[in-house]
């Protein structure tokens, strides 16, 4: 978990063809900003979907970046924020027939409430036993979501079904694009969010109690408060996309929210690469495309090819593909700039 | 109070087989400070293995010994090709490399045998031993085959050289190498020995929950479980925690809550346990030097 050093910023190299380093990063962003806008309007409705489940797991694993990647505590246990994000998201269109964009707050809120209540017993549990907490939450999900008793708000087995939203303003544009530039435009608020959350004197807490937890308490940074804080935020981040994402999906069911997807956003933080930003974003295209393709190589045993993928993403970029691509921009400055 | 007993007895039962899985489960992390997300599936695998074999005719217990040897050796050579590379790697590296291992076993068993339940003979009498009611004599046969193995472990790591260099593998990698011990077999020591009490493991527990891929997948959990609870560093903790585990599961779900919410009672219990003890009732507690 020592790769901060690693991953630490990089060094700035003063011009690059006639530009500075971060000139090219801030044009890098626009043309992504620029082509995550215009995407939608030259795909298909079904890949319109898939790219939203994109945008909705690059925040989950921004959240769980943050928990994981930057505070060094392992969480098995972000598929159970996602399903109560999720669900919070459903009970309230549903039951009580408020606007899609009004259960946001509410998911986060209620996410946030839960990941800090979470984060308190947390407290005392490291590494592996950690571990083990978290996944428990995430493999009890699905039974509490199915108890009778709450049934009548929960939908038990069945799960609820939510009503697309249409374009506002009359816009004429079809409702699948309407809602990946509403998640687009979430994701961008809370990317921002977190960028400066991480970089600043919170950020550095975190990272100094992920990398030596004495040393930090004895810098005076308040070692509970800002781990538990860090479990709320992070689930506050998993909660509203899991509310994003069931109005995706327009459909909430327990067995949605299995253990498989706790560990698939694992996955995703690891191949997209541990305490960084753009990372949530590889990652997250690898768990929304990466199965499918898969799927496609070979019917017979797709979850064998996803096995191998995972091995050879892991051998060959070690640090993410974040951090690959960090790699190799360094070498390419270096090479062409002789210092 | 005979239903009582009858819910410890099988409790104790399911018991063993966490607490033999839990045992390949401490053996990993005893030799490589790792836990195997993997063991269960490749537990699943040399089941299917020894399945095979006496689907052509071998009689049960040459292919009992047959399934164990192969997948000492499967387990070998999966650290030296597999988990060798990444040895050095972050740790959440290392859990993805596991979650790869763990997706690869489940797939390619599906693949080969496809994901029809299939039933595995039991090498014990059918009729119950001592005309209990309680326990079943494959389930009693099972716990006995457990507590074997927890002992010629427990020999195998007091009493020879090879047992003692391992364990000094795994305490202190420099000072092992500069008296001469090979680090880098221990470990895959390690791991063949981890597969081979995970296959006595998947061949014990298949009589009852019949054998399919994914037969594994609860099991895994609460050997988990189990090991953390009698605290990862301990063998004998493990086996504890398993049977501890097994009977808790049982009465939560007979008398406190039903069984629709027994997962969720019992790890909720697993968890106030590491509350009030973080390193398992067994564990190690470490003191950490600044």
């Amino acid at each position: 978990m020592n790769d901060a050093a690693k991953t630490a910023p990089v060094i700035s190299i003063p011009r690059y063809a006639g530009l500075s380093m971060r000139a090219w990063k801030a044009i890098g962003i626009v043309a992504l900003a620029a082509g995550a806008v215009t995407l939608p309007f030259l795909i298909s409705n079904y890949r319109v979907f898939q790219f939203n489940m994109v945008l909705v797991y690059t925040i989950v694993l921004l959240g769980l970046n943050m928990l994981t990647g930057y505070n060094g505590q392992i969480s098995l246990g972000h598929g159970a924020f996602y399903a109560i994000g999720a669900y919070a998201a459903a009970i309230l269109m549903d039951r009580f027939g408020w606007p899609y964009w009004a259960t946001l707050p509410v998911a986060g809120v209620v996410c946030f409430v839960s990941g800090f209540l979470f984060g308190l017993p947390a407290l005392r549990l490291r590494g592996h036993y950690l571990a083990l907490a978290t996944f428990a939450l995430t493999v009890a999900m699905p039974q509490i979501l199915k108890y009778k008793h709450i049934e009548h708000w929960t939908g038990g087995v069945q799960g609820i079904v939510i009503i697309k939203p249409d374009p506002p303003f009359g816009l004429k544009i079809t409702p699948d694009q309407w809602l990946y530039l509403f998640t687009l435009a979430i994701l961008a608020v809370m990317l921002l969010a977190a960028w400066n959350l991480l970089r600043g004197r919170v950020g550095r807490a975190m990272v100094a109690i992920r990398d030596h937890p004495i040393a930090a308490e004895a810098m005076g940074v308040n070692s509970a408060l800002i781990k538990t804080l860090t479990f709320g935020v992070s689930a506050l981040y998993t909660g509203v996309a899991g509310a994003l994402g069931a109005i995706v999906v327009q459909f909430v069911a327990p067995d949605s929210f299995t253990a498989v997807l706790s560990i698939n956003f694992l996955v995703g933080i690891v191949i997209g690469g541990i305490a960084s930003i753009s990372g949530a974003l590889y990652g997250a295209l690898f768990i929304q495309f990466i199965p499918n393709f898969a799927d496609q190589i070979s019917k017979a045993a797709p979850w064998a090819i996803y096995g191998v993928f995972l091995l050879t993403f892991v051998y060959l970029m070690p640090t993410g593909v974040a951090g690959f691509i960090r790699m190799l921009v360094g070498k390419l400055v270096r090479r062409r700039v002789p210092a | 109070m005979e239903a009582f007993l009858h819910q410890v007895l099988s409790g104790l039962a399911t018991g063993g087989i966490y607490a033999s899985l839990a045992l390949a489960l401490v053996m990993i992390y005893q030799s490589t400070n790792h836990i195997n997300f993997a063991q269960g599936e490749m537990a699943m695998f040399s089941t299917y293995l020894a399945w095979d074999m006496i689907n052509h005719g071998m009689p049960y217990w040459w292919a009992f010994v047959c399934a164990v040897a192969i997948s000492f050796v499967a387990g070998i050579v999966i650290e030296r090709v597999i988990i060798r590379p990444v040895e050095n790697a972050p740790v959440l590296s290392v859990v993805v490399v596991f979650i790869a291992l763990l997706v690869i076993f489940n797939s390619v068993a599906g693949w080969i045998y496809t994901y029809t339940i299939k039933t595995f003979p039991s090498p014990f009498p059918q009729q119950p031993l001592f005309g209990n009611r309680f326990i079943s004599s494959h389930e009693l046969g099972a716990i006995g085959v457990t507590l074997a193995v927890l002992v010629v472990l427990y020999m195998f790591f007091r009493f020879t050289t090879l047992g003692l260099a391992m364990r000094a593998a795994a305490q202190n990698q420099v000072s092992s190498r500069l008296v001469g011990i090979r680090v880098g077999w221990m470990l895959a020591l390690g791991w063949g020995l981890a597969a081979s009490v995970g296959a006595i493991a998947g061949m014990l527990v298949a009589p009852i929950i019949y054998l399919e891929p994914n037969m594994m997948s609860g099991v895994l959990l609460y050997a988990f479980a189990a090991a953390l609870v009698g605290g990862i560093d301990n063998p004998f903790g493990a086996v504890l925690g398993g049977f501890a585990v097994g009977v808790l599961e049982n009465l939560v779900g007979a008398y406190v809550i039903g069984t629709e919410l027994k997962l969720t009672v019992a790890l909720v219990l697993i968890i106030g346990v590491l509350l009030v003890k973080p390193t398992g009732l067994f564990g190690k507690v470490f003191v950490t030097r600044v």
